[in-house]
This record gives C-alpha cells, sequence and structure tokens, in this order.
C-alpha cells in the first residue's frame, strides 16, 4: 500500500506536466498558425486595385465592324461592333463541331429590357493558349474564320470570339459584364 | 537595485517639473464635453453618424480649399465607413456613395480619344476631388498660405495618443475667439486694424491681427510681435490665415442635429480622425482577442516553465 | 561550449545518412537543444532571445512590407499610407513594423545594459561583445534608413541633418556627404539608396548574430555570478527545455508589451510630424530623432565650445561617435578581476548612476537645449533706448508698469525704445546634457579603469553552484 501511495503522485503529476506542456505547444502553434493569416492575406488584390476593377464603356463610338480595346486592372479585353454579315456568320455556324462548343446567344448577355443586341460582342483579349492578345479587324487581320487571329501560336477566333483552329483550347472568355444601358457596357473583372 | 528606485522617482518629479515650467506657446487642445467616444478602451467606436454629418461638413465647408487626396469615395462606404452597409460589401456598389461621387465633376485622369481632358461625374473608386489643380494655385488663392492636405490631419497634428489630433481639429475649428470680441480701429496708414483686448491674470494689453490672419489660441505661433501688454505674458497661440469658418447654423444638417459651433467642429474632427486611420475599427476589434491570447499563452507557459524547473535549484 | 562533446545520435536512416554529409541536425542539436547553460540565468538573460524573435519580426513585417511600397518621394508617403488604408491587414503589418522598430532598440538597450552590469564582455567574451557592438551600429544604420522611407518631414529633415553631420568630419566630410545623398540634396535619388540599404542591413545584422551566437557558444554564456562554469553537472542545466520555456515565457510577456502599443498606441512613439508630407522649403519647429537615438543626439548637441582649431560642431560629431566607440574599447577599459558587479559594490553604484545618465541624456536630446529645467530667479524686462540726445542705453524692469512708462517716456521725447526679456539665470538642458556627457566619458575613460585596480570585491562565490545553495541559506549575505 505505501509503494503505491508514494508513486500514485508521480504518476498524476507526469500527467499534469505533459497537459501543461502540450497545452502550451497547442497554443503556441495555433497562434503562429493565426498570425500567418495577415501575412498571406496581404498578398491578395488591394483595396484600390479591387476598386479599379470595373469600367463603363460607352459603346456608341465603336465603328461599325471596328472594336475598341480596353484595359481593366491591367487585362485587354475586346468590344467588337459586329456588321450583320459578321453575326450572320457567328449565328448560322453549327456550334457543336468546334473545339469549345457554343452557340453565339450563350456568348451575350441580356440589355436591361431582356432583349439582346448581337451587334456588340464583349470578350476577353487574351488567348486562351498562353495569354497572347490576338490581332483583330484593327490591325488588319482577322483569322480565317473572320473574327480574331493570335500570331504567337496562330490561333483563330470567329466573329463570336470562339476557338475554330489553331493551339487555344477554349474560347475568349466573355467578362462578367452588364448593360447599364443601351448605349453604356459595365464591364467587371 | 534600492538606489534605482529613489533615482527614477527623481527623474519623475523632474519630469513633471518640466510640464509645470514649460508655460506659453499653443493652448493645449481638448476633447469636445464627454471625450470622445472612440477614444475608450479597449474598443471604443465612432460615432457613425456624427462621422456622416462630419462628412457633410467637410463637403460644405472644407472641401473648397481642403483636399483629401489620400481618399476616394469608395472609402466611405467601405467596412467602418461613415456610410457602410452591409447589403452593400463591395463599396462600388453602395447607391449612396455612388450619388456622393456622382454629384462632383472631376478631371478623368484618361483623356478621350483626341486626348482631349474629360471632365466626367466622379465613380466610387476615384479619388477625392482636389479643390486646386497644384499648390501654386492654392496658394495663390489664399493669399499665399497653403491650406494643408487633411487626409491624415489628425495624425499629424496629435502626439500619438487615441483622439488628440481629433482635439486639436475640435479646439482649433471651436477655439476662435467670438467676433464680437474682436474690434476694429483706424490704423495709422488709414486701413482699419483688427484687434482683441485681454484682461485676464497678467495677459493684459492689446493684440493686433495682422491683415488676412486671424488669431487662434490654439495655433502654434508666437503673438509677442503683435502684442503690446507685458511680452512675458504674451496670449497662447498665433495666427493663422484661415478665418473661422463654422459660425452657427453654416451647414443645415441633413439628420436636423442643430449646427452649433462646437457640434461642426466635433463632427467634422470625428471625421477627420475616421479619415486619417480607416481601419481603426478593425484594429481594435483585433485588439482585445489577441491580447486575451496572449496573456493565456504567458500564463501557460508559466505553468510549463515551473513545472520543467521544479527540481531544479537555480 | 568548445570542450563540451556532442551527444547527437541520428537514429534514422536519413539522418545518419544527413549527418555524415551535413550535419546540421547536429550543429542545431548541440546549440539549441542540449548546450549546457548556467542554471542560475536571471530574467535579465531572456533578452537575447527576445531580440532574435525582434530581428525575426522585422524582416518578415519588412519583407512584406516592400512588396507594397514605392521608393520615390512622389509616391513614397501615399504608398505608406495605401498600406495602411487599402492593403489587407497592411495597418497591421506596418504597426508591427513601425512600432518593433522601437521594441527592438528597447530590447537591445536591455541587453546592453545587462552585459555592462555584468561583465559579459570580459575575458574570455570580448569578441562576443565587439559584435554585439557592430549589430548595434547596423542596428541604428537600419532604423535611420528605414526613418527616411515614409518621406514625412522628420524623414526628410532628420536625414539632412544626420547627413550633414559628416559633412563636419575634416577631408572626406564632404565628400561622404555627397556620397550619401547622390547629388546636391537629399532627394529621390537618396531615398532610393536609402531603401536598397534598408533591405540590405538586416541580413547584414542576421549574419552578425550568426557569428555572436557563435561566439557565445564557444566560452558558454556568463552568468549573474560571474564565475565560469566548474561543473557542467552541478552548475548547468541543457538548453532544452529548461531555457526554452523560460525564454519563451519572457517572449510572449514581451510581446504583451509589443501588442499594446501595436493596438492601442501605434504612433505614440513616433512623431506626428512625419505624417506630414516632406517639403523641402519647411523645416519643422523642433528636428527630433526617434527617442532610441536620443542620448547621442544630446551628446552631439552638448558639445558648444570650440577647442583649439576645432570648431564646435566636429566636436560635437566626435564626442557623438566618440560616445559608441567608447563601447567597442570597453573590455580592455574595464580593468577589475570580478565580471559581476553584484560582488563590486562600489561599481555598482557608479553603474547606477550610469543608467540614469543615459535616461537622462535621453531627455535632454528631446528638449530644446535652451529651456530652463531650474530657474533661479524671475525674467526681467530690459528697455533699450537711444534718447533724443542721441545717447544709448539700457534699464532693466521687475514689473512691467514702469517699464512701459520709461518706454512711453522715451518715445514721447523724441527717442526709441523697445522691451525685450531678459531671461533669468537658469540651469538649461544645454548644461545637464554637458555635465551627463562629461560622466557618460568618465564612466568608460576613468571609473572603470581606475576603481578596477582599487576596489575591494566583496563576497564573490566559488561557483555557480555554490552561489544558488547560498542563495538559498538563510545565513549567507544577501547578494543584492
Amino acid at each position: 500500500m505505501s509503494a503505491s501511495n508514494e508513486t500514485a503522485p508521480d504518476h498524476v503529476d507526469e500527467e499534469r506536466r505533459d497537459f501543461i506542456h502540450i497545452a502550451a505547444i497547442a497554443a503556441t502553434a495555433g497562434g503562429a498558425g493565426l498570425v500567418a493569416y495577415p501575412f498571406i492575406d496581404q498578398m491578395n488584390a488591394a483595396g484600390d486595385t479591387k476598386a479599379a476593377s470595373s469600367l463603363e464603356v460607352d459603346i456608341s463610338k465603336i465603328p461599325l465592324g471596328g472594336e475598341i480595346r480596353v484595359l481593366i486592372g491591367g487585362k485587354p479585353f475586346f468590344l467588337r461592333h459586329r456588321t450583320p454579315e459578321e453575326i450572320a456568320a457567328a449565328v448560322n455556324t453549327d456550334a457543336s463541331k468546334m473545339p469549345d462548343p457554343e452557340t453565339d446567344e450563350e456568348r451575350l448577355m441580356p440589355l436591361p429590357d431582356g432583349t439582346f443586341n448581337p451587334a456588340i460582342l464583349v470578350t476577353s483579349g487574351a488567348c486562351t493558349h498562353l495569354g497572347c492578345v490576338p490581332v483583330g479587324p484593327a490591325q488588319g487581320s482577322v483569322g480565317d474564320y473572320g473574327g480574331w487571329y493570335c500570331p504567337c501560336h496562330g490561333s483563330h477566333y470567329d466573329t463570336s470570339g470562339r476557338i475554330r483552329k489553331g493551339p487555344a483550347p477554349k474560347n475568349l472568355p466573355v467578362p462578367d459584364y452588364e448593360w447599364v444601358t443601351p448605349a453604356l457596357v459595365k464591364i467587371s473583372l | 537595485m534600492k538606489l534605482f528606485r529613489p533615482l527614477l522617482a527623481g527623474l519623475g518629479a523632474l519630469a513633471l517639473g518640466l510640464t509645470a515650467h514649460a508655460a506659453g506657446g499653443a493652448k493645449h487642445a481638448h476633447a469636445p464635453e464627454g471625450g470622445w467616444k472612440f477614444a475608450k478602451v479597449p474598443a471604443g467606436k465612432l460615432d457613425k453618424d456624427s462621422v456622416q454629418r462630419g462628412f457633410q461638413v467637410y463637403q460644405e465647408v472644407c472641401a473648397s480649399c481642403h483636399g483629401m487626396k489620400l481618399l476616394s469615395y469608395r472609402n466611405l462606404g467601405e467596412k467602418g465607413g461613415p456610410f457602410y452597409s452591409s447589403d452593400y460589401p463591395n463599396a462600388n456598389d453602395n447607391p449612396l456613395v455612388k450619388a456622393i461621387a456622382a454629384e462632383i465633376e472631376i478631371l478623368d485622369p484618361v483623356p478621350d480619344e483626341n486626348g482631349d481632358p474629360v471632365y466626367r461625374p466622379a465613380r466610387p473608386s476615384d479619388p477625392f476631388r482636389s479643390p486646386y489643380p497644384n499648390d501654386q494655385a492654392a496658394m495663390a488663392a489664399n493669399g499665399g498660405a497653403l491650406p494643408p492636405d487633411l487626409s491624415v490631419i489628425t495624425k499629424a497634428r496629435g502626439h500619438g495618443n487615441e483622439g488628440d489630433g481629433a482635439s486639436y481639429v475640435y479646439s482649433l475649428l471651436s477655439g476662435y475667439p467670438d467676433t464680437d470680441k474682436i474690434k476694429t480701429k483706424a490704423g495709422e496708414d488709414g486701413l482699419n486694424v483688427n484687434y482683441l483686448e485681454f484682461d485676464k491674470d497678467h495677459t493684459v494689453g492689446t493684440l493686433v491681427q495682422p491683415t488676412g490672419l486671424y488669431y487662434n489660441p490654439y495655433f502654434a505661433g508666437d503673438t509677442t510681435p503683435q502684442w503690446d501688454g507685458d511680452p512675458r505674458h504674451a496670449p497662447y497661440g498665433g495666427f493663422l490665415a484661415m478665418a473661422p469658418q463654422l459660425p452657427e447654423g453654416r451647414v443645415e444638417y441633413i439628420d436636423g442635429t442643430e449646427a452649433t459651433t462646437a457640434q461642426m467642429a466635433k463632427d467634422v474632427a470625428q471625421f477627420l480622425h475616421w479619415a486619417g486611420d480607416p481601419k481603426q475599427g478593425q484594429r481594435k476589434s483585433l485588439a482585445l482577442p489577441t491580447m486575451l491570447y496572449l496573456v493565456l499563452l504567458s500564463l501557460l507557459l508559466w505553468f510549463s516553465y515551473k513545472r520543467i524547473w521544479r527540481d531544479v535549484e537555480h | 561550449m568548445s570542450g563540451h562533446e556532442s551527444t547527437y545520435k541520428p537514429e534514422t536512416g536519413f539522418t545518419k545518412w544527413l549527418d555524415s554529409r551535413l550535419p546540421i541536425i547536429r550543429l542545431a542539436h548541440d546549440s539549441f537543444v542540449d548546450f549546457p547553460t548556467p542554471k542560475n540565468l536571471n530574467y535579465w538573460y531572456t533578452f537575447g532571445g527576445i531580440l532574435s524573435v525582434c530581428l525575426a519580426i522585422q524582416i518578415i513585417t519588412g519583407v512584406v512590407l516592400a512588396m507594397h511600397y514605392t521608393a520615390d518621394i512622389n509616391q513614397a508617403f501615399g504608398s505608406v499610407e495605401r498600406i495602411m488604408r487599402d492593403v489587407p491587414f497592411g495597418w497591421l503589418i506596418r504597426n508591427i513594423h513601425m512600432v518593433g522598430a522601437s521594441m527592438f532598440f528597447l530590447a537591445v538597450y536591455v541587453h546592453m545594459f545587462r552585459g555592462l552590469y555584468y561583465g559579459s564582455y570580459k575575458a574570455p567574451r570580448e569578441v562576443l561583445w565587439l559584435l554585439g557592438c557592430v549589430i548595434y551600429l547596423l542596428m541604428m544604420a537600419t532604423a535611420f534608413l528605414g526613418y527616411m522611407l515614409p518621406w514625412g518631414q522628420m524623414s526628410l529633415h532628420g536625414a539632412n541633418v544626420i547627413i550633414n553631420l559628416f559633412g563636419a568630419i575634416p577631408l572626406v566630410g564632404e565628400s561622404i556627404q555627397s556620397w550619401l545623398m547622390g547629388g546636391p540634396s537629399v532627394g529621390n535619388q537618396t531615398l532610393q539608396r536609402f531603401f536598397s540599404l534598408h533591405y540590405l542591413l538586416p541580413f547584414m545584422i542576421a549574419g552578425v548574430v550568426i557569428l555572436h551566437i557563435w561566439a557565445l557558444h564557444v566560452p558558454g554564456n556568463n552568468n549573474p555570478t560571474g564565475v565560469e562554469v566548474q561543473d557542467v553537472k552541478k552548475d548547468t542545466v541543457p538548453f532544452h527545455p529548461y531555457y526554452t520555456v523560460k525564454d519563451g515565457f519572457a517572449i510572449v510577456v514581451f510581446l504583451i508589451i509589443f501588442a499594446v502599443f501595436v493596438f492601442y498606441a501605434p504612433n505614440v512613439l513616433g512623431h506626428a510630424d512625419n505624417y506630414v508630407e516632406a517639403n523641402p522649403l519647411v523645416t519643422p519647429a523642433h528636428i527630433v530623432p526617434e527617442w532610441y537615438l536620443l542620448p547621442f543626439y544630446a551628446i552631439l548637441r552638448a558639445i558648444t565650445f570650440n577647442i583649439g582649431p576645432m570648431d564646435a560642431k566636429l566636436l560635437g560629431v566626435i564626442a557623438m561617435f566618440g560616445s559608441i566607440a567608447v563601447l567597442f574599447l570597453l573590455p580592455w577599459l574595464d580593468t577589475s578581476k570580478v565580471k559581476s558587479m553584484r560582488y563590486r559594490p562600489v561599481a555598482k553604484q557608479f553603474f547606477m548612476v550610469f543608467v540614469v545618465v543615459c535616461l537622462l541624456l535621453g531627455w535632454c536630446g528631446a528638449s530644446n537645449p535652451d529651456n530652463a529645467i531650474i530657474s533661479m530667479g524671475e525674467d526681467k524686462l530690459v528697455v533699450n533706448y537711444t534718447d533724443a540726445a542721441g545717447l544709448e542705453g539700457t534699464r532693466v524692469f521687475e514689473e512691467y508698469t514702469p517699464a512701459a512708462q520709461f518706454r512711453d517716456e522715451q518715445q514721447t521725447s523724441g527717442g526709441v525704445a523697445s522691451i525685450a526679456i531678459e531671461k533669468a539665470p537658469a540651469f538649461t538642458f544645454k548644461i545637464l546634457s554637458q555635465i551627463l556627457t562629461a560622466y557618460y566619458f568618465a564612466f568608460f575613460l576613468i571609473i572603470l579603469p581606475f576603481l578596477g585596480l582599487r576596489e575591494r570585491p566583496k563576497g564573490e562565490p566559488d561557483s555557480i553552484h555554490q552561489s544558488i545553495l547560498g542563495h538559498d541559506a538563510p545565513a549567507a549575505a544577501p547578494a543584492e
């Protein structure tokens, strides 16, 4: 009996000691983890950068058959005023055989009244292959399908910005945009 | 160590003696009655209504001379800002902020396709419009004095203690002598001279206000050259180029608050305090949890330390 | 310690493989786990660990801030405020960096005074002390460079003043000055090189810190008794876990003070004028360095007299640099055989006075040298006049009314008269800082060399072990 009486407190003591050490180590590690959060979060876009990530563009100035290029947060975007022939070419081609099937209407956003304005096409200006900026009507080269041509590795886009030939895997993405008025487009990143 | 204590005590006494001795200069700025709510420990909050009213005062009174180039309209609707609404986490979408910005016409940093300057309504992402195109224009319009940018004015005029910058703004704006105290007499060259009379304790005499300058007891400066009384007891303060700007009723508050001088000064000081440190709410809400965590960790380590060392004589 | 054999035994295949190629785990084990450390280190000895944490904090937050900072005089001020406003948690990281500089110096001063008190600079630890002095110099340079980066009024004009100091050095001064500024004034080019160097120096500090720890681990720690370790078993404990947990506890307590500043008073240690964007045309009314450099600033300004061909400016610069240079000579200036001032009753008192002198020098550095600390009598009024006959004179008055009367009389009778203040004789900050400066140098150059030869040490124990036992025994003389 006496022997067990002597060892028992030691045993309890040992356990308590372990608990305190484990708690201290866990609290230190937990704190270090929490401290890491702001140091990683600071790499995210800052308030001013985020605020500059949308742009309202007046589409009335785009010449028929031409396009304007805008930068939002440093990324290029195309706004193209398509001719009736270009619209027809985009609508009348069977999309299901394309590398990245999408109909022309799927690539447009509705006006405030729910209708579409197929004359204005808004797309990203970065080739989906490796991010080069394709050339278009203003540069005198529209590729084999009348849309854009990427000179880096030879991707051809049609008048709806869909990939038709070349190494690019996807269509030119349609950005998140909305029609503020029938003459004003707001593009957001 | 015993020797150290009386020496430290002596040092403290000397420091106290110094503050008592350092008379003259500007009058010590003070907080409005009741103190600043935001300066309360551990997590005082800004009075949002007051900051909103303060923005109105800035917009209607101060903004015609003072820019705030470090602020953008979106800041007003960001978390902690006067027009923040949880419905619009992105301040750019906040209709109130959009409306405030749209009322102001700014020069677009991007010219039109012909390279001509474009003036357009401001967007939330635009910085506050500067009243002058450059410092030279600002000085030319203000008799050679440059109205300071107010973005961080509460940090630039304090001593680093929470609220003393706001106290300075409040004291200065509400501290001008009453207009009926300022008298006018004909000067030697025939032009009128404004002056103030003092008759308090040892400060007895007349203080002449130089043309284009205004006396304020809270403004750092030297009044002796304009003082005809005992130079050892010249009035506190100095002269600044800004005339008193907040007579009673200068703005008509949207929320119906009575626009007394003290109320407007308090509101605009609170607005500027927010503007100087817009992330103060986040700082204060993180403060207490951090302190609690550190205290808890120190306790754990203390017990751990006692355990580890319990068998070692040291 | 040099005589200490490695107890590290690699157990897994990988650690065995690594140990025969790069024994880095062995190095870490011998330096920070099994390193025999005197049992009797008190809390003053935790500041070494605290300082390494400070350095790590400054480097990590500094690298992050450099991601967002723009070293351009037109954008620097705004980019710092952008960190405070727009960068996620930028306010926190910048506050930590800004307060961290002060905390770093606070800790280094405690660390240095501790070394001074316990004689940690004496043989065989001279190189350890010298490396510490190098770190301190690098810290001051880094702090000075970093203070310029926000491009506020104090940044610009403080840099201007310090760079002008170098101009006082004969022959090479002007070259150094223009070499530092890179142009006729402190401008954009200066800001850019200061930023580059501010980024570089902390890594140099880290390098010297490694040497500092190396130089510590060869002779082993000093301890409050100043008696070297004689019996590793009786006198020491392994560094881990005994001192990791003790240092850890002290570090967290230090971080509590740190956090109070970061969260409740981030700007209280700085100067408000630095929130005014730099303007070369307007100098702030009072240019003062950050608090941790104030004692040296006081020494600089204390020298207001010429000696022979050397003018006050040059002498001030010599005194200021000398006050740091003397630290490098300390191991050879102190002649006492006894390390710890615990057992040097007279030296201990001089040391306490020295600590207070340093604090008071800081107070002087923050104050206007001409301000009175103790005024002897009242300020008087002097009327300077030229009377109608063209005779010049002065008359002194206690009261204003007769002085004004006299002035008016002179003026009405066709003379010219004006009143000025005659300051009462006073004990000013200038005089105080001269006395303190004299003591500062006397402590190192006179007191420590001569006291060591004459003083009779009292009660030095034979070993650390004996001092620990005596510590508990009621009969022993109180050590402190």
